[in-house]
């Protein structure tokens, strides 16, 4: 069988291939190209349409407090069975509220989407239950909930927030777009233990920096900020910055 | 190329090689099963079809709509607008008539007792319970206890506002912390707590001071849970005469409750629930058999 390595006479663009089999480097590099394309197509556009984030009044970055409860959210893989994206659909409209918005997470560093529910959607779990119950649930979820199967966390009571670092992070945020001005940042220690605090000396400050932002002690423990401060205070925040009675769901269709 | 797989015809098989070669091993070009080959041919097709029915690429200031002109928000807009108009036939006679009347007419109150249950287990089951039998701090809702009033017009009230929520009408009134903002000392507390019981109809402690656990309740506790401790339901203070407790009637739970004060929180419904589902909630809480 001597001929059948002889080469054809005539040497086609298709069988060009060889090179690729023959070289690996090049083969991946030419997968990572032909992938890419798919990757292209779908996500740059969505950097320059405008279309791709809607105007809505509201919706404000996080304050120090709550990003590092958004940190310990993320520590914690909360994701791994909360999602945060109520979908277009009528049943999961009519369980958890309006459907979720691109703006609600367009400061959310990764966004905490998602489509595996072990538990409850979270975009709009803000205002839903009592500081009380969050602790109570965060610690022991069997306590409130029978039938739930979530792990407890009662240590995040028990631990004081490592937050010296908060403003190295808004710094990042703000490297990516999120508009932390440099009075935020500077301010972000204080801010933090603000809002930790109830009926702190500076609420009104941080107020004008984070309109709505919710002030009070979360964990029912004046004597230090702890993880739960901040888990809680990112929770009761989550899903409440857009007024949906403000909002105009004809003009916002696509 | 065809002309060259002829050429290349394995002996074992017979079957046409692909002309590749390794190490003396060939690669036999078998065809693709036909049923698989279809099926891929349509899929591309699918893809196609697709593109020109449904929003697909994106363009340098827009993307294409799609001939249908489906749109997933309007759907979504569609379908509630459906589910709407389903619901109208009782949805429209539940708006309009108010909630004694919702709960003599059997039809109306089977509509709302069934849109209150379902709102209730996904709303008010996390604090209140599946068979809102409340917990320790969360009440039952079963029983003649209310500490805002049990009332079909408090019952909304409360749903609506809330107690101690950010809503500006909600129920406000806290119960002080006696001991840690050092209003009373130690040993007024413990009688308080004695009297408390005492008025409970629990067994007092072994050298209950009876008499003085009086003197501080009428001077401290009864301007809210009145003389005879029977409460008062304009300002959610419990009626401490009875046998139901909300955090506890063990003596060291109301040492701890008269010492740190308690100030459960009930969130506002308002906004977050439309009106029909408020009106729902409040007949079937009112209907759960503790209603007055």
């Amino acid at each position: 069988m001597a001929t059948a390595t002889t080469p054809a006479p005539r040497k086609s663009l298709w069988q060009k291939h060889a090179f690729f089999e023959r070289n690996s480097i090049w083969l991946i590099i030419g997968i990572l190209l032909v992938i890419s394309v798919g990757g292209l197509v779908e996500i740059v556009p969505l950097f320059y349409l405008k279309s791709t984030i809607e105007k809505v009044s509201g919706v404000r970055p996080w304050t120090p407090l709550e990003l590092a409860g958004r940190n310990i959210y993320v520590r914690e893989g909360c994701y791994n069975c909360h999602s945060q994206m109520i979908r277009p659909l009528r049943d999961e409209v009519e369980r958890y509220g309006h459907y979720s918005l691109a703006a609600e997470s367009m400061y959310d560093r990764p966004f905490q989407w998602g489509s595996k529910r072990t538990g409850p959607d979270l975009a709009r779990v803000g205002g839903k239950y009592s500081d009380e119950w969050q602790r109570q649930h965060l610690a022991d979820p069997r306590s409130v909930v029978p039938g739930s199967i979530m792990p407890g966390y009662p240590f995040l009571a028990e631990s004081r927030l490592e937050a010296a670092d908060i403003g190295q992070d808004m710094k990042v945020n703000a490297l990516y777009g999120v508009p932390y001005t440099e009075e935020m940042i500077a301010a972000a220690a204080a801010d933090l233990r603000t809002q930790a605090t109830t009926d702190a000396a500076d609420a009104e400050a941080l107020q004008q920096r984070y309109p709505g932002a919710q002030i009070r002690d979360f964990d029912g423990n004046l004597a230090f900020v702890s993880e739960a401060d901040a888990l809680i205070a990112y929770l009761q925040a989550l899903g409440t910055m857009v007024d949906f009675k403000l909002y105009d769901d004809k003009a916002n269709i696509r | 190329m065809a002309d060259m797989h002829r050429q290349n015809i394995d002996a074992v098989t017979g079957v046409s090689t692909t002309g590749h070669e390794w190490d003396g091993i060939r690669e036999l070009n078998n065809p693709l099963p036909r049923w698989w080959l279809w099926t891929f041919y349509a899929c591309i097709a699918w893809a196609v079809l697709y593109w020109v029915l449904f929003p697909a690429w994106p363009l340098v200031t827009g993307y294409t709509y799609g001939l249908l002109g489906w749109k997933s928000r309007e759907a979504i807009q569609a379908d509630l607008a459906q589910l709407r108009a389903q619901r109208a036939v009782f949805a429209d006679k539940l708006a309009a008539a108010s909630l004694p009347e919702i709960e003599q007419n059997p039809e109306l109150l089977a509509f709302a007792r069934a849109q209150g249950r379902a709102a209730f287990g996904d709303n008010c089951a996390p604090c209140h319970g599946a068979g809102a039998a409340g917990t320790k701090g969360y009440p039952n809702l079963n029983d003649d206890d209310w500490l805002w009033g049990g009332t079909l017009d408090q019952i909304h009230a409360t749903i609506q506002h809330g107690a101690r929520s950010a809503d500006p009408d909600a129920h406000a009134g806290d119960m002080p912390a006696f001991g840690r903002d050092g209003m009373l000392p130690r040993p007024d507390i413990v009688a308080a707590a004695d009297y408390v019981r005492h008025i409970a109809g629990l067994a007092p402690a072994p050298g209950a001071d009876l008499a003085k656990g009086g003197e501080v309740f009428d001077a401290n506790c009864a301007a809210c849970h009145g003389a005879e401790g029977k409460g008062n339901s304009e300002l959610g203070a419990p009626n401490l005469a009875d046998p139901i407790w909300l955090y506890g009637s063990d003596r060291a739970t109301i040492i701890q409750t008269i010492s740190n004060g308690r100030a459960g929180l009930m969130p506002a419904w308002k906004g977050r629930l439309d009106d029909g589902t408020l009106k729902a909630l409040t007949v079937y809480v009112h209907t759960l058999g503790g209603g007055l």
